[in-house]
């Protein structure tokens, strides 16, 4: 059981937290045209990477997405922060 | 000649005698023995019969490292089976009984097996049993090799507790390093947990005849545990740390008994020192699975603590430089014992059902028991859960903690530190937060298993594992570990290998010429010891699992005699009236098509969204456009994936241009409101738009049918019903209080909605009966609710729908053609698969005057060259009491193209004919809606 920190409750269990996606994934202006692989590769494709990683996670309790910054191979959490700008 | 208790010796308590029964004879046994101790003192000699061969065995170990020894065991009319009758606490009235053997462990008919086991090499099951069909074998010899046998009986309130513990420091072993630690630290102001798996404390000093700090071993031990709760420390017996998992979250089982749930409590410590000890390592030579082969460090360890002396006559067979300091504890104890060097000449044993000699080279010595060491192994299985890597110790010959994580430090004999005022020394340091390794000086003579020697030698006692097993598998090249693993199955069994696993590794590495550290270990994995499942759950089970949402109409539902049911979390009224679900489903679809159903709606999801980005939101989850509509107004619409599929569908009213109000499925709410809250952060300006779950606070009370409009102008609810259209929505008042009128419909009358406050939404729903009886209405449940949508071909999402539906495959067309914002799922729409002709699409299936309904999941098939294809699946199916005769819905393949086609539809074997017609089968103008 992992411990994450949220930016707004703290250190909780990892059984309150949902992974909701990769950071900096930007969904495609679908007002305009995109072909089949841009659009595919926003749905399905994934870093996936060893090591440092940047994903969005939520705090299911409190329901705020953010920032979690961990290492995919220590399972080291590196830090979290808000999706929030005026928040610090 | 066999085991007998000596009196005065031990630590059971020899006053209190406790009965019980194993394999059907009566034994006795004291408080404080376990299983194992009773009947080794009692002179019992075989426990059980191994797995593959059923070969008679005895107890190798005195404690969680024994693989032998595995029992049924009833307590209580109920069967606990494959329990350790090594780690079992003896419980008066116990009946135990040997497993893989009948009709008991002495005799036993299967043992034939064992005459012709060089036809059951490693790997036989999978290779024998491969043609024609593996399920064809699989019944018989599941029943020939299952280990214990499971009970039908419910244990009452067998619920694991489940508790979340702190402490700075956790140490884990108490014995000797363990114990000094959790005082020097305990002293020191730090918050201290130790925890040992015996019922007592001390570990391996027990056994010791030296004394310690000047006092014997039980005193010292007590003066320890005494301290450390005086400095506020704390000390749990019969606790076993199971895992170290991420983080630094280690589970802690207490043992309560058999029949007893454990109790588990969760701890994330500061820091951990291991202090869990080593296992006495098995020596490999012929036969060296007999009952009567024992480890050298057990028979102590029964000596000590249960004071079971385990033979009269002893050989004690090892490499240790400490074996005659080991061996004259037995003297001690008044056996005859001579000692081998096992390193020196090939061992056999003599005797088939027990020991009765050991031949070392051609030297034969009579005995009745051997205590076999091939040296010490450190207990470093939660090390490695910890992710510390191991390091080879030429001299120890044992995997040693390496490098670990900084908060973990192993000590004692987990650290290779076999020495008792060493390990003392190094359990004070590590307490103060020094990192040392004090390991004095040890040299353990190589000894590891005779590729040469004839007949066949154990590794894995409980899964009959031989040395020529591993050499088979080499031979088929399962060289890496994990394959031999998986291969020879060794190491799998209970005890998960904690006395096989090295002497394997050495056969393995002497077979390819390679060290032992480049051969590998396997993965060690959680749990240490095996838990009962409930460990995992505790009381989270049932509906303390998944709790039900309760309905405030409830107690109203059940003085009209409601059959209450679960539906997506809810328990709502199925139907009204008794135990006849059929009758009861048809009267209340009669009510609701001539008169009027009044139900409780109230479980409907509803979700408000507000603020002045609200309409961009709701414009941007409905596959629907929602940005023109109007304040009062009510429009359907589906939420989508983003991969294009139908997420949810449901109504949605506009209260004004700042608040909409969402209902959704009810089983979905909680989903949807996660779904919305991800858009809601992720695209919009989460300080310009709400959402609000107000499922909970509002109930609703639905008046649906041709004299709805009489009943709710009766209720008085809004001052006037002219002028308030199908999917509208007014304010409104009851009894002068707010209630909110929507106009939707789910079963395709004329149908009012209204919404009031939990408090007084029993006046509301009692009115509503009351005004409803003279004009023939009544209260409806959800089996006929399901019924009449299903009529007018309203789907289920989720049921009429699967993980492949588009909202076009329904029907749905024009957003997908027409609407120019963005919305979630639009592009997926457009793909490939999206575009494809031959999508299912939701029909109706109508079947000839007189046949039967067709069954949900009844396949719709087309014959092609010969075979049946599927084109799709009936979705939902019932006997429709308004139209008298079967109704259904089905997800079909090019559906729209067969419209009035018959097709052809198979299910288990039956073949019948149905004809495709439009999903609505009941006033297809929709005349009835704003009749
Ligand atoms: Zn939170």
């Amino acid at each position: 059981m992992q411990s994450f920190p949220c930016p707004f409750c703290g250190p909780r269990d990892e059984r309150e937290f949902h992974f909701a996606g990769e950071a900096d994934k930007i969904r495609p202006d679908t007002t305009q045209t995109i072909s089949d692989a841009e659009w595919a590769d926003y749905l399905f494709n994934l870093k996936n990477s060893r090591g440092p990683t940047r994903e969005i996670w939520v705090h299911t309790p409190c329901q705020e997405y953010f920032v979690m910054e961990r290492d995919t191979a220590t399972m080291d959490v590196i830090g979290a922060h808000s999706l929030r700008k005026d928040i610090a | 000649m066999s085991a007998q208790r000596l009196e005065g010796r031990g630590i059971i308590d020899p006053t209190s005698k406790l009965c019980f029964r194993f394999d059907g004879q009566s034994y006795t046994g004291f408080s404080g023995d376990t299983v194992a101790s009773a009947l080794l003192a009692s002179g019992v000699r075989i426990f059980a019969r191994s797995f593959k061969y059923h070969r008679p065995r005895g107890v190798w170990g005195s404690w969680n490292d024994d693989p032998n020894a595995i029992v049924d065991i009833r307590v209580d009319e109920v069967t606990f089976p494959n329990c350790q009758a090594t780690t079992t606490q003896l419980i008066d009235g116990m009946d135990v009984r040997s497993i893989n053997a009948w009709p008991n462990a002495s005799f036993d008919v299967k043992a034939m097996l064992d005459l012709g086991s060089r036809f059951l090499p490693a790997g036989f099951y999978y290779k024998m049993f491969m043609w024609p069909d593996w399920h064809l074998f699989e019944p018989m010899i599941r029943k020939m090799a299952g280990m214990g046998t499971l009970s039908d009986e419910v244990v009452e309130g067998y619920d694991a507790v489940i508790l979340h513990e702190s402490c700075e420091l956790l140490i884990i072993g108490g014995g000797a390093a363990g114990l000094a630690a959790a005082r020097t630290a305990a002293e020191g102001g730090r918050s201290v947990l130790i925890v040992e798996d015996h019922a007592d404390f001390g570990g391996r000093i027990l056994a010791r005849a030296d004394l310690i700090d000047g006092q014997n071993p039980v005193d010292w031990v007590n003066d320890q545990i005494s301290a450390i709760r005086a400095a506020g420390g704390r000390a749990l017996s019969r606790t076993t740390a199971i895992g170290i998992y991420d983080h630094r979250a280690i589970s802690l089982i207490e043992d309560r008994g058999v029949g007893v749930a454990p109790v588990v409590r969760k701890v994330r410590p500061d820091s951990v020192i291991l202090a869990s000890g080593a296992i006495d390592r098995p020596v490999t030579f012929t036969n060296n699975d007999r009952p009567g082969v024992m480890s050298l460090e057990g028979a102590a360890d029964f000596l000590a603590r249960y004071g079971v002396l385990v033979g009269e006559r002893i050989a004690v067979l090892s490499n240790r430089p400490d074996k005659q300091l080991m061996a004259q504890l037995f003297r001690d104890a008044g056996a005859h014992v001579q000692e081998f060097d096992a390193t020196r000449e090939t061992a056999e044993i003599k005797g088939r059902r027990g020991v009765k000699a050991l031949q070392i080279g051609s030297e034969i010595y009579p005995c009745d028991t051997v205590l076999a060491s091939g040296g010490l192994t450190p207990a470093i299985h939660l090390w490695r859960h910890a992710g510390g890597k191991l390091d080879w110790d030429e001299p120890r010959q044992a995997f040693l903690p390496g490098k670990g994580p900084d908060w973990l430090q192993a000590i004692g004999a987990a650290n290779g530190t076999y020495d008792l005022e060493t390990a003392i020394d190094e359990a004070k340091s590590v307490a103060l937060g020094m990192r040392v390794h004090r390991r004095a000086s040890y040299t353990l003579p190589p000894l590891w298993p005779d590729l040469s020697a004839k007949g066949r030698q154990w590794l894995d006692f409980q899964h009959d594992v031989t040395v020529k097993d591993i050499a088979l598998a080499k031979q088929e090249n399962m060289v890496s570990v994990e394959h031999l693993k998986r291969y020879t199955t060794l190491g799998m069994a209970g005890d998960q290998g904690k006395i096989s696993n090295m002497p394997a590794l050495a056969t393995m590495a002497k077979l390819q010429g390679k060290p032992i550290p480049e051969v590998g270990t396997t993965t060690f994995r959680p749990p240490f010891v095996p838990v009962p499942l409930e460990t995992y759950s505790g009381a989270h089970k049932g509906t303390r699992m998944g709790p039900l949402k309760r309905l405030a109409l409830e107690p109203d539902h059940r003085k009209l005699d409601a059959a209450m049911g679960e539906y997506g979390g809810w328990l709502r009224p199925a139907w009204y009236g008794g135990s006849d679900e059929k009758t009861a489903v048809l009267r209340e679809c009669c009510i609701a098509r001539n008169a009027a159903a009044i139900m409780d709606g109230s479980a409907l999801g509803t979700i408000e969204v507000v603020g002045p980005d609200a309409r961009d939101l709701v414009n941007f989850v409905y596959y629907n456009t929602m940005s023109n509509l109007q304040p009062g107004r009510i429009r359907y619409g589906f939420m989508l994936t983003e991969s294009g599929l139908v997420f949810d569908d449901g109504v949605m009213a506009c209260v004004n241009d700042n608040r909409f109000i969402i209902s959704c499925s009810s089983s979905h709410a909680d989903s949807v409101m996660a779904h919305l809250e991800n858009w809601r952060q992720d695209k919009f300006d989460p300080s310009r738009v709400f959402i609000h779950d107000t499922t909970q606070n509002w109930s609703t009370v639905t008046v649906a049918g041709p004299k709805a409009r009489d009943i709710v102008a009766a209720l008085n609810v809004l001052d006037e019903l002219t002028n308030f259209a199908h999917m509208s929505l007014k304010m409104g008042s009851f009894n002068g209080r707010p209630a909110r009128v929507a106009r939707v419909s789910f079963t395709g009358d004329t149908s009012y909605e209204i919404s009031v406050r939990n408090d007084y939404v029993k006046e509301l729903w009692a009115a509503a009966l009351e005004m409803g009886k003279p004009f023939g209405a009544g209260p409806v449940g959800a089996e006929a609710l399901t019924v009449l949508r299903a009529e007018k071909g309203y789907i289920l999402v989720g049921k009429d729908t699967d993980g492949e539906t588009m909202p076009h495959d329904l029907g749905f067309t024009v957003p997908r053609l027409k609407k120019k914002a963005a919305f979630a799922g639009d592009r997926s729409l457009h793909n490939q698969n999206a575009n494809r002709t031959d999508r299912k699409q939701l029909v109706g299936l109508q079947v000839d005057p007189g046949a039967c309904m067709l069954p949900v999941g009844a396949h719709i098939v087309d014959a092609r060259n010969g075979r049946k294809v599927s084109l799709g699946y009936v979705t939902s199916s019932h006997e429709s009491p308004t139209l008298e005769r079967p109704i259904a819905l089905a997800l079909v393949s090019s559906g729209a193209d067969l419209m009035g086609q018959n097709v052809s539809v198979w299910h288990m074997g039956e073949s019948s004919t149905a004809h495709v017609t439009l999903p609505c089968a009941f006033d297809q103008e929709g005349e009835r809606l704003d009749a």
